[in-house]
């Protein structure tokens, strides 16, 4: 895999928040329809890092690009066109709408197309084309049963659920998914594992993974980093990884 | 240059009274979050007290200001952040200003309410007299006001500074707006350090009021207009400091009072723009303030490393509706409007059918509050200006060319859409709340400079909108103007329904929900504002022209910027969110005045209290108190339908009672409750 270029290519990441510097010089690179894992520990930068990567947040340094060409100036919606996806570790659903709302309008965003005229002549309605795309997604994720459901009356798991769901409407070339499992038990965390397995290698969407629950990852990833405090600390297969000594120290020199 | 100075002096005690009000507003800001538009009034209040008490009830200047500044000013700041700010820490930006708008309307018309009105015959001042004149600078003479106001609002700063960098109050204070939360962890109750905050900030609105009073007749204690302008200028300094520096705010307030002297010398005397730009002068300012200062566009985001312990802010409620009232309350509503329409054109008298014509342009004018507040999250307070474009553009059409009112009118609320594009591209890099405050200097801005030449609103002149007439149609009579406007309400909100239904109106609910999300599925939440910022203002143009059309000569009073905000306060009570709140609010508004002139003329402003203390209601009730008692309702008559299904198994609707449909209701009606 390693003798074309990258699809993601992120270079000497840093930023801090006042004084604290939440990242420092940090590289990623993910290559096409590879998954990566990145675990380390409460507040090591992982979510940071997701949101230089997305636009969300302007790195202080560093460079990302993606698919061969620089993508540091982009605004995150711009990002998003261009096929990154991702999912949020505090559950950003949208109240008011539906699971199906849900789809639906991350279906019209992937194509562009939210013109006020067309919905001043009332050619806003959903298509045929587009409801099969979004009932296909639904029941993909398993979420059909409560497709009519505003999202506020459902439970984590199933907002979890909607969130991979959203994102991946878009047809995206990359994933993010930011600490899905965190909060769900240990059938729905299965469910979850498989789900994004399946999505990684027969849709062969390259993925990023934050996770905390190392079963998941091992499942899931094929190659992962270690960030802790900011710094890359390891880099390699998950078992490597795990064996590093600096990596023992920094998960269980303090969590254990 | 003597020359120069002889006009950039009496600028400095001028800019003080400014500097005091934004050193506040940074403050509360800070250390709450809370962009308190309300200064402006709660200086206004402290002023009045002051002057009633000096110059009515013949207190002493001490005694006086003791009341209105020491203790009248921080007990209401107490008084808001315990019984309003307090309660809702987590809301949205846009939901405390609205809170505060609210607090800024009614504080205003209370006072009348309450004191009765009052006509000023001397200037009171706070220590030295304004009539003697203690020295010259350069051949500028300083008279004792001038001393008192620079003396009293330097060592006041000076103060607060000092307060802030040694004693222990400032550094918790300090420790509070860095990290509300790590603060907190420490031991520090920042709850009450936001109640200091308050007390004293709105201590300095009150001396700023009250300092004012003595520097010029132009602000008049009975006048709250006089201070709200005072309040866009204490913004502007605000903003110049980056919502974050108190002695930046003061140099910039006193740097704005200079500017504003000094160009007094260089505008031709007696023109539009002598007379109308300075008061608007801070407009210009802030405009280029926002566009110049990249730390103003992220300054709602919050730096707190803990901001993630907060809960998020409501959901709002979850409507359920048992879909058996759909059709009952669509037959009820068909019903309901036939008989309106031909009780209008029948037995209803004619000064009633006058105000009901009022109510339904209202409406038109209310759709856009909708569109921009309810279905994109901002707050806008210019829409009596789009509305003052599109009726002063209809009238002139009609006036030189002869032009057809309805087809004025679409002109009209083209070029306020026009306006409105250029307004929202200006402020589309930053966030909701600057928005709000650039609408609100525009709309001053409109006020009393783009309204008063002789080619637009003519000033107190006015200009004469015809009714309008197609072909032989004339619809010069009341009861048939009625009707006109009711077919264009009912297009019109055609319109908002089919954007609030289709992909736009979807979009908005996503960033409603979560911006974060929403952007990062693609969806440009910039273009997506500015164009429902323009079909808002195209709509508030066109129900502006029927405005004008209703009322026959029009003038700028008819649009002051204060009309902005009692009509954005107005539509949040009844509800913002759909197009049904927005009519109710139209015919309340014109209804009500109409029931309140029969009372006596104290309580004139009486509807205008009772909507703003409907607007506080806001951050707990974003979709209106009004729709928020409706919907409850119908959730209660909707429980009561699925308490019956259940005694009665077999009767209702048996295909409802297998599928997801029922399952899904029960949850949703907890959420609705659980708001409640
Ligand atoms: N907006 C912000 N302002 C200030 N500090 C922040 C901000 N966002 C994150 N931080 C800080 O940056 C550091 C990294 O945070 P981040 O959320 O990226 O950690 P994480 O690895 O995702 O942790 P977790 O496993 O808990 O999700 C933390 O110390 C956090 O407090
Ligand atoms: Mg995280």
């Amino acid at each position: 895999m390693g003798d074309h270029a990258p699809l993601l290519d992120a270079r000497s990441i840093s930023i801090h928040f006042g004084g604290l510097r939440a990242l420092a010089e940090v590289s990623v690179q993910v290559y096409e329809g590879e998954s990566l894992g990145i675990v380390g520990p409460n507040g090591a930068g992982k979510t940071t890092l997701f949101n230089c990567l997305c636009g969300q947040l302007r790195p202080d340094n560093g460079s990302v690009s993606f698919a061969g060409r620089p993508i540091d100036g982009l605004p995150s919606y711009r990002r998003a066109r261009l096929g990154i996806a991702r999912t949020f570790q505090r559950i950003e659903v949208f109240p008011e709408m539906t699971v199906f709302e849900h789809l639906m309008v991350a279906e019209r965003a992937r194509r562009g197309d939210g013109r006020l005229w067309k919905d001043l002549l009332n050619l806003g309605r959903p298509r045929r084309d587009e409801l099969e795309n979004v009932e296909e997604m639904l029941s993909l994720v398993g979420l059909s049963d409560v497709a009519m459901t505003p999202v506020a009356a459902l439970s984590l798991g199933h907002c979890r659920l909607v969130e991979l769901g959203r994102a991946l409407m878009l047809q995206p070339r990359l994933l993010m998914a930011d600490e899905p499992s965190s909060g769900l038990d240990t059938r729905e965390t299965q469910v979850l594992g498989d789900l994004l397995r399946y999505v990684q290698r027969e849709r062969s969407v390259a993925m990023i993974l934050v996770e905390h629950d190392l079963d998941m990852v091992a499942r899931v990833v094929d190659r992962a980093m270690v960030l802790d405090f900011g710094e890359m600390v390891a880099e390699g297969t998950l078992r490597e990884v795990m064996a590093n000594p600096e990596v023992r120290r920094a998960y269980l020199g303090r969590g254990a | 240059m003597s020359s120069f100075l002889d006009y950039a002096i009496p600028g400095i005690p001028y800019g003080c009274g400014f500097a005091l009000l934004a050193v506040g507003l940074v403050l509360t800001f800070r250390a709450t979050g809370v962009f308190n538009l309300a200064f402006g009034a709660q200086a206004f209040l402290s002023a009045f007290v002051f002057d009633l008490l000096n110059q009515y009830a013949h207190w002493d200047q001490p005694a006086s200001f003791a009341l209105a500044v020491l203790v009248v000013a921080p007990g209401l700041g107490l008084a808001l952040d315990r019984f309003l700010f307090r309660h809702i820490p987590t809301a949205s930006s846009t939901a405390k200003v609205v809170s505060s708008l609210g607090l800024l309307v009614a504080i205003p018309e209370m006072i009348p309410i309450i004191f009765g009105g009052r006509t000023r015959h001397r200037i009171g001042y706070l220590w030295l007299s304004p009539n003697l004149v203690y020295f010259h600078l350069g051949s500028t003479p300083v008279n004792g006001a001038d001393i008192a106001t620079t003396v009293i609002t330097l060592g006041v700063v000076a103060a607060l500074l000092a307060m802030f960098r040694w004693s222990a109050a400032g550094v918790t204070m300090r420790a509070v707006v860095e990290s509300r939360r790590l603060s907190q962890l420490e031991g520090v109750n920042a709850s009450r350090v936001a109640a200091g905050a308050w007390a004293l900030s709105s201590t300095l609105a009150g001396l700023s009021g009250v300092l004012l009073l003595s520097q010029s007749n132009s602000i008049d204690p009975t006048n709250p207009l006089a201070f709200t302008t005072l309040l866009v200028a204490g913004i502007t300094a605000a903003a110049l400091a980056s919502m974050e520096s108190i002695s930046v705010a003061l140099l910039g307030g006193i740097g704005l009072g200079v500017l504003e002297n000094v160009l007094v010398k260089y505008l031709p005397p007696g023109s539009v723009l002598a007379t109308g730009f300075l008061p608007s002068l801070p407009f210009a300012v802030l405009v280029i303030v926002l566009l110049a200062n990249p730390r103003l566009r992220h300054i709602e985001q919050s730096s707190d490393p803990m901001a993630s312990v907060d809960p998020p802010p409501p959901p709002p409620a979850v409507s359920t509706r048992d879909p058996r009232l759909a059709a009952p309350m669509k037959w009820g509503f068909r019903i309901l409007m036939v008989a309106f329409v031909a009780s209008v054109l029948t037995w209803v008298p004619g000064n009633w059918v006058f105000v009901l014509a009022q109510g339904i342009v209202f409406s038109v004018i209310f759709l856009s509050v909708t569109m921009i507040t309810g279905m994109s999250g901002q707050l806008s307070l210019c829409q009596a200006t789009f509305a003052g474009i599109g009726a002063f553009t209809a009238g002139r059409l009609a006036e030189h060319l002869g032009l057809s009112v309805l087809a004025g009118a679409l002109v009209g609320g083209l070029l306020a859409a026009l306006v409105g594009i250029v307004l929202a591209v200006v402020v589309s890099r930053v966030s909701g709340l600057l928005l709000t405050l650039v609408t609100l200097a525009f709309a001053i801005f409109a006020d009393n400079v783009l309204f008063q030449f002789s080619w637009s609103g003519g000033g107190i002149t006015g200009v004469d909108v015809p009714r309008p007439a197609i072909g032989p149609l004339s619809f010069a009579s009341d009861r048939y103007f009625l009707v006109l406007a009711l077919v264009i309400l009912a297009f019109c909100m055609l319109l908002v329904v089919l954007v609030q239904r289709g992909t736009v109106g979807r979009y908005l609910a996503a960033m409603r929900g979560s911006p974060g999300a929403a952007a990062s599925l693609g969806i440009n939440l910039t273009s997506t504002k500015v164009v429902v910022f323009a079909m808002s203002a195209g709509l508030a143009g066109i129900g502006g022209a029927l405005y004008g059309s209703a009322e026959g000569p029009i003038a700028s009073t008819d649009f002051s910027y204060v009309l902005s905000l009692v009509w954005v306060v107005v539509v949040i009570t009844t509800g913002a969110t759909t197009v049904e709140g927005a009519v109710q609010a139209g015919m309340a508004f014109a209804v009500l005045a109409q029931v309140l002139s029969y009372l006596p003329s104290r309580l004139d402003g009486l509807e205008f209290v009772m909507f703003a203390f409907g607007a506080l209601t806001y951050a707990k009730h974003p979709e209106g108190i009004v729709e928020y008692q409706k919907a409850r309702w119908l959730a209660r008559v909707s429980r009561l339908l699925a308490a019956w299904d259940a005694r009665h198994p077999g009767s209702g609707q048996p295909s409802l009672a297998g599928s997801g449909e029922t399952a899904s209701a029960a949850p949703a009606g907890s959420v609705e409750l659980s708001n409640g």
